[in-house]
C-alpha cells in the first residue's frame, strides 16, 4: 500500500493527435504538414475565415470510438460538438469545436505499474475536439516582443483524454503516458514520434490544498519533471506559511520550471453551447462493429506472451510495451527458443538501444536470429554475442561478418584442456583456496582460461573442464 | 425595367456589355447609396467573354447584386462593417459558384446593417441606403442595398440573407420580391454568419418568376455546409395561376395593436382576392407569437456573440497599435465594431455567461420549441398561412434608430418564421400613400413551390408589383 | 439588470475594450432589452425540449480524404489578408 507521504494528487488530461487520418477532423486539409512551410496545409474551414463551416470526418468518429473502447469507456450513443468561447492567439475563430455534454465515451479506466503495484487510473472522459494553431515566440514565451502564427495544425482531429486525479507521483504520472502511449500505437490511430502529437496539461495538488494547472508539456520526460518541480514548488510555498493558489503554470521544457501565467484570464466561463453549424450524431450501433475489429491490446498480449510462449511476466510486459518491440519479439520468437529469445531482445538488446537513445528500428530481425542460432549452435559466446550486437549497432555490418573479423567462433576441445591445465599449475593458490572449500576461487581460474582464450573459450565449458581436473 | 426575359433577349442577340454598362452607369449616378463596392472590371469583363463566347446557364448575362455579408472571391466582402476593411475572401461562397455556372454577372455588393444586425440598414459602416420611393425613409435591413438596388432599377436580381426578417423586411419596404427559403434549402457555405441557426440567403427581384429563377440556381445541396438539405427541386415549373382549393390560414396573432390600418387592409384585400380566385380562408391561433420575439432575440444574439469571436485583427481586417494580445484584441474590437454589434455581443455574451445560461438561452430554445409546434399545428389544418410582413410601411432615416428596442420590435411578424425554419415570400400588395405594403405568404417546411404558386397566381392578377418609384 | 460590474465582465469576456462613456450610454439600452427578454419568464416550458437544431438532421459526415485541388489555400492566399505577417507566419503582439 503505497502511503503517499505528501498526499500528491495528479489528474492528467492528455491532447492525443489521430495524425494517421489523411485529413483533419472537419476539413479536407492534409495532415502530413510536419516538414511543410508553415500556413501551407490550411483552408477557409480550419483558418476561421467569416463564412467557412465545419464538417465532421467520419474516420475521427470511428477512431474515437476505438480509444474509447480500448480505454474500457462507456460509448454514447447520441453526441454532439459544442462550441467552448474563449480567446487566443492560436484560436482562429475564438471558440474551439469540442464536447462538452454527452462526450463520445466516459467511464473507463486504465491499468498501470503503480508504486505498489497494479494501479487502477480512472478515464473520466475521451472526447473528440480540434487542435488550435503554433504558436512560435523569439526566445522564451516572456520575453517575445511578438508571437508568430503557423495554422498547419488548426484543425487536426484530437482526443483529449481525462483521467481522474488517480495517479500519486511523477513516476505513476509517467508510467500512466507510457501506458497511454502504448495502447494509443497499437490501435494504429496515431504516430507518437511525429511533432505535437501528444500534449499534455497536469493538474497537481499536495496535501488536499488547491490544484495548479500546468500547461505546455509535450513529452513523457517533461511530464515528470514538470511535476517534480510543482511539488517542489508547492511544498516551499507551505513552507514559507503561504497558500498554494488555483492557477494555470506553463511548463517551461528548456529551463525545467513553470511560470505562473496568472492573469484575468483565470475568470473562465466558456459559455459552452452546442455547435449549431453541426448536426448531432446517432452512433448506437457503431461501437459493437468496431469492438469486433479491435487489434489485440497491450494487456491481453502481454497474457498471450506468457501463456504462449512460455516466458516471464516480466519479460511479457517489457516486449508489449512498445508495439514495434512486441512484433519483433514474435517475429523472431517463431523461429527460435522464445525463452532465450525474451532474454536477449528484452534484457541486452534493449538496454543496448536505450544506452545509444535508438528504437528497435536501428536492429534487424534476422541479424537477431543470426545470434541467436550462433548461440544455440555453440559456435559463439554470450560474451561474444553481446560485442556483435554492439557492433551492429554501433558499425553496421552483418553478424557473420563481425564473427570472422573479431575471430569470435568458440574455442574448443583440447585448446581449453590445455589451457585448463596451464591455469591449474599457474595459479597454485586458487586451487588450494578451491580445494580448502573457497567455491569462489574458481572464478579466478576460470578468469585465467578466458584469458589464455582471448575469451573464446565458452565459461561455462571451462568451468566444467576446470572442475574435471580439479578432482 | 426588365424583367429577365426581356434581358434574356438582348443578351441572346449579342448586347451583355450593353446591359451591364447600362446598369453600372445607374448605379454610378445613384443617390440610393445601396452599395459598397462596384466590381466594375470584373463585370464588365465577364459580360465580354458571353458577348464572345455564348453561355448556355439559366442566367447567362443577368447582373447580380450580392449582399456584403457573402464571400467573393477576389471582391472585397466587409459586412457593412469598419473591422473588415480591406479583407478580400480567397474563396467564393457556393451560391457564387452557382451563379457563376449559370452565367450570371457580379455586378457588386451590396449595403447592409453592421453584420446583418438591424431593421433599417443605418448601422452600415458606410452609411444608411435610401428607399427609392421616398429618399427620406429606410429601405428596411439588414439587406437593405440588395432590395433598394432591385427596387430603384440598378440590377435585376438581388441575393440577401434573413436572419429574423432581413429579406422579406426590406422587399416589404421596397416593394419588390423577397423570399426567404426553409432552413436548409440554400447552403450557408461562405454566408458570414451572424445567427446561424436561423438565417438563410435569400433572393430578391421586381416579380415572383424573377426571383423563383433566381432561386433554383442558388438552391440545392452542398457537402461543405452540414445543415443543407438534399432537396433539388425546380420551383419554376411550380409557377402556375391557381389556388384554387388553397385553404389559407390568417393568424390574428400577427395583426396585432402595432400594426398600421392600411397594412391591415391591404392584407385582408389581398386575402380577399385570393378567396376570389378560389382559396378559402380561416383563422388559426398561434399563442405563442408574442413570445416570438424575445426568444429570436436571445438566440440570435447568443449565436452572434460567439460568430463574431473570430474578428480579432490578426488573420484579416482592422489592426491597431499592438501592445499585449489581451489589450490588442480588444482594442481592435472596439474601434473595428459599430455601437449596435458590441450591444448585441454584449447581451449575447451575457446571456450564455454562467448563471444567466438556463435562464435565457436555454428557455429561448424552450420558447422556440413552442412556436415550432404552433406552426406545425396550425399546418395540419391549412397549406400556408398569410400574414403582413411588417407592421407598418417604411419609417424616416434617423427615426428608430435611438432606441433599439423599438427597432427590435419591428420584427414582430417576421422572426416567428426563422425561429421555425419555415419558408416565407413577401410580395406587394398595396401601398400606404406610396410607401408600399408587403404581405408575407408562409408555408410548410420544403414547400416553397406552394408559396410561390400562391404569391405568383395573386401577382398574375394584380398590379402592385409593376409599379416604380418616381423617378426609377 | 446589468451593473456596472457585470458589463465590465462581459466587455472582457468578449474583448471589447470600452469607454466609461460606452458603459454609461450602453447600459440603459442594455437593460431595457433585457428587461423585454424577461417577458419569457412568463412562459410555461415545464417538460419541453430546446430546439437547438430546427431540421431533424445527425449523421452528416464527410469521408477522409484530401480535398480536390482548389479547396484547399496556397500560404500566399492564406496570408494574403494579414495585417502583420512574418517569414510565412501570421504575426501577433506579444503574449505577456
Amino acid at each position: 500500500m503505497y502511503e503517499n507521504p505528501d498526499g500528491v494528487k495528479i489528474g492528467l488530461e492528455v491532447h492525443v493527435q489521430l495524425n494517421k487520418l489523411k485529413t483533419k477532423v472537419f476539413c479536407g486539409c492534409a495532415t502530413d504538414y510536419h516538414n511543410d512551410p508553415p500556413n501551407s496545409h490550411v483552408c477557409p474551414v480550419c483558418l476561421g475565415l467569416p463564412g467557412a463551416l465545419p464538417v465532421i470526418n467520419k474516420k475521427a468518429v470511428e477512431a474515437a470510438i476505438k480509444v474509447g473502447l480500448a480505454l474500457n469507456c462507456k460509448i454514447e450513443e447520441h453526441t454532439q460538438f459544442y462550441r467552448k468561447n474563449y480567446y487566443y492567439p492560436d484560436l482562429p475563430k475564438g471558440f474551439q469545436i469540442t464536447q462538452y455534454d454527452f462526450p463520445i465515451s466516459s467511464w473507463g479506466y486504465v491499468m498501470i505499474e503503480g508504486e505498489d503495484g497494479e494501479h487502477r487510473v480512472g478515464i473520466t472522459r475521451a472526447h473528440m475536439e480540434e487542435d488550435p494553431g503554433r504558436l512560435v515566440h523569439e526566445g522564451t514565451i516572456d520575453k517575445s516582443k511578438y508571437t508568430l502564427i503557423d495554422y498547419n495544425r488548426s484543425g487536426m482531429a484530437l482526443l483529449e483524454v481525462v483521467s481522474e486525479p488517480d495517479l500519486r507521483s511523477p513516476k505513476e504520472a509517467r508510467r500512466y503516458l507510457d501506458k497511454l502511449r502504448n495502447i494509443l500505437e497499437y490501435l494504429d490511430v496515431f504516430d507518437g514520434n511525429l511533432e505535437g502529437a501528444l500534449r499534455v496539461d497536469a493538474n497537481i495538488s499536495i496535501m488536499g490544498g488547491q490544484r495548479a494547472e500546468i500547461k505546455n508539456i509535450s513529452s513523457h520526460k517533461g511530464a515528470e519533471r514538470a511535476l517534480l518541480y510543482e511539488i517542489v514548488r508547492q511544498k516551499n510555498v507551505l513552507r514559507r506559511g503561504g497558500v498554494v493558489v488555483l492557477e494555470t503554470r506553463h511548463f517551461d521544457e528548456a529551463r525545467e520550471i513553470t511560470l505562473s501565467m496568472r492573469s484575468k484570464e483565470e475568470a473562465h466561463d466558456y459559455r459552452y453551447f452546442p455547435e449549431p453549424d453541426l448536426v448531432p450524431l446517432k452512433i448506437s450501433g457503431w461501437a459493437p462493429a468496431i469492438k469486433e475489429t479491435l487489434p489485440e491490446l497491450p494487456d491481453a498480449r502481454r497474457m498471450r506472451f506468457v501463456e504462449q510462449y512460455g516466458i516471464t511476466d516480466d519479460h511479457a510486459k517489457a516486449l508489449t510495451s512498445e508495439l514495434k518491440l512486441a512484433i519483433f519479439y514474435e517475429d523472431v520468437a517463431k523461429k527460435v527458443d522464445p525463452k532465450t529469445a525474451a532474454v536477449w531482445i528484452c534484457d541486452v538488446l534493449k538496454g543496448e538501444l536505450n544506452y545509444r537513445d535508438l528504437t528497435i528500428d536501428a536492429f534487424k530481425r534476422e541479424h537477431m536470429l543470426s545470434v541467436l542460432e550462433l548461440l544455440s549452435g555453440k559456435k559463439i559466446t554470450e560474451d561474444g554475442a553481446v560485442d556483435i550486437i554492439r557492433t551492429l549497432l554501433d558499425k553496421g555490418g552483418s553478424p557473420e561478418e563481425i564473427v570472422k573479423e573479431k575471430g569470435l567462433v568458440i574455442v574448443e576441445g583440447d585448446i581449453v584442456s590445455t589451457a585448463a591445465e596451464e591455469a591449474i599449475k599457474e595459479n597454485p593458490q586458487a586451487v588450494a583456496d578451491y580445494k580448502a572449500g573457497k567455491e569462489k576461487a574458481l572464478n579466478s581460474l576460470v578468469g585465467a582460461v578466458m584469458k589464455k582464450t582471448k575469451g573464446r573459450a565458452d565459461a561455462r565449458a571451462a568451468r566444467e573442464v576446470l572442475l574435471g581436473k580439479l578432482g | 425595367m426588365a424583367g429577365i426575359n426581356e434581358l434574356r433577349e438582348r443578351i441572346h442577340s449579342g448586347s451583355s456589355e450593353e446591359i451591364v454598362a447600362e446598369y453600372l452607369e445607374k448605379i454610378e449616378s445613384s443617390k440610393l447609396n445601396a452599395f459598397i463596392t462596384i466590381a466594375r472590371e470584373n463585370a464588365i469583363a465577364c459580360a465580354r467573354e458571353i458577348d464572345s463566347k455564348g453561355h448556355d446557364g439559366a442566367l447567362a448575362g443577368i447582373p447580380v447584386a450580392i449582399k456584403d455579408n457573402i464571400s467573393t472571391k477576389g471582391i472585397p466582402t466587409t459586412c457593412a462593417s469598419k473591422i473588415l476593411t480591406g479583407y478580400i475572401p480567397p474563396y467564393d461562397a457556393h451560391v457564387i459558384e452557382r451563379l457563376k455556372d449559370a452565367g450570371a454577372i457580379i455586378i457588386g455588393k451590396t449595403n447592409m446593417d453592421e453584420f446583418a444586425m438591424g431593421t433599417s440598414t443605418e448601422t452600415s459602416f458606410y452609411g444608411a441606403t435610401k428607399n427609392p420611393w421616398d429618399l427620406e425613409r429606410v429601405p428596411g435591413g439588414s439587406s437593405g442595398g440588395s432590395a433598394a438596388a432591385v427596387a430603384g432599377g440598378e440590377v435585376p436580381l438581388s441575393l440577401g440573407s434573413d436572419t429574423g426578417g432581413s429579406v422579406r423586411c426590406p422587399a416589404s419596404f421596397c416593394g419588390v420580391v423577397g423570399l426567404k427559403p426553409t432552413y436548409g434549402v440554400i447552403s450557408r457555405y461562405g454566408l458570414i454568419s451572424y445567427a446561424n441557426s436561423l438565417e438563410q440567403i435569400g433572393p430578391f427581384a421586381t416579380n415572383v418568376r424573377d426571383v423563383t429563377a433566381l432561386f433554383d440556381v442558388i438552391a440545392g445541396y452542398d457537402a461543405r455546409d452540414s445543415t443543407s438539405i438534399k432537396k433539388e427541386a425546380n420551383y419554376s415549373s411550380a409557377l402556375k395561376n391557381d389556388v384554387r382549393g388553397l385553404k389559407i390560414g390568417v393568424p390574428g396573432e400577427y395583426f396585432g395593436e402595432g400594426t398600421d390600418e392600411t397594412v391591415e387592409k391591404a392584407v385582408w384585400d389581398a386575402i380577399h382576392t385570393l378567396e376570389d380566385l378560389g382559396a378559402s380562408w380561416k383563422e388559426v391561433t398561434m399563442p405563442h407569437t408574442k413570445y416570438a420575439l424575445a426568444a429570436y432575440y436571445i438566440i440570435a444574439m447568443s449565436e452572434a456573440s460567439s460568430n463574431l469571436a473570430r474578428f480579432d485583427g490578426m488573420r484579416y481586417g482592422l489592426r491597431t497599435e499592438d501592445s499585449d494580445w489581451h489589450t490588442t484584441f480588444s482594442q481592435v474590437r472596439a474601434a473595428g465594431f459599430g455601437d449596435e454589434v458590441k450591444r448585441r455581443i454584449l447581451l449575447g455574451t451575457y446571456a450564455l455567461s454562467a448563471g444567466y445560461h438556463d435562464k435565457y438561452y436555454l428557455k429561448a430554445l424552450k420558447v422556440r420549441t413552442l412556436i415550432k409546434r404552433d406552426f406545425e399545428r396550425a399546418f395540419s389544418d391549412v397549406d400556408v398561412l398569410i400574414t403582413p410582413t411588417m407592421p407598418y410601411p417604411a419609417f424616416k432615416l434617423g427615426e428608430k434608430i435611438g432606441d433599439p428596442l423599438s427597432l427590435y420590435l419591428a420584427d414582430v411578424d417576421t422572426v416567428p418564421i426563422n425561429l421555425a425554419g419555415v419558408p416565407s415570400v413577401s410580395v406587394p400588395c398595396g401601398f400606404s400613400g406610396r410607401l408600399p405594403i408587403g404581405m408575407q405568404i408562409i408555408g410548410k417546411h420544403f414547400d416553397e413551390a406552394t408559396i410561390l404558386r400562391t404569391a405568383y397566381t395573386f401577382e398574375e392578377n394584380t398590379d402592385f408589383h409593376t409599379q416604380r418609384p418616381e423617378g426609377f | 439588470m446589468i451593473a456596472k460590474k457585470d458589463l465590465e465582465h462581459m466587455a472582457w469576456l468578449s474583448r471589447l475594450e470600452l469607454s466609461e462613456d460606452d458603459k454609461e450610454k450602453y447600459t440603459p439600452k442594455l437593460n431595457s432589452v433585457l428587461d423585454y427578454f424577461g417577458e419569457l419568464d412568463r412562459v410555461d416550458t415545464e417538460g419541453v425540449e430546446p430546439t437547438y437544431h430546427v431540421l431533424a438532421l445527425s449523421n452528416v459526415f464527410r469521408e477522409d480524404e484530401v480535398n480536390m485541388p482548389g479547396s484547399s489555400l496556397t500560404q500566399d492566399e492564406a496570408l494574403s489578408n494579414a495585417p502583420k505577417k512574418q517569414d510565412g507566419f501570421f504575426k501577433a503582439p506579444r503574449m505577456m
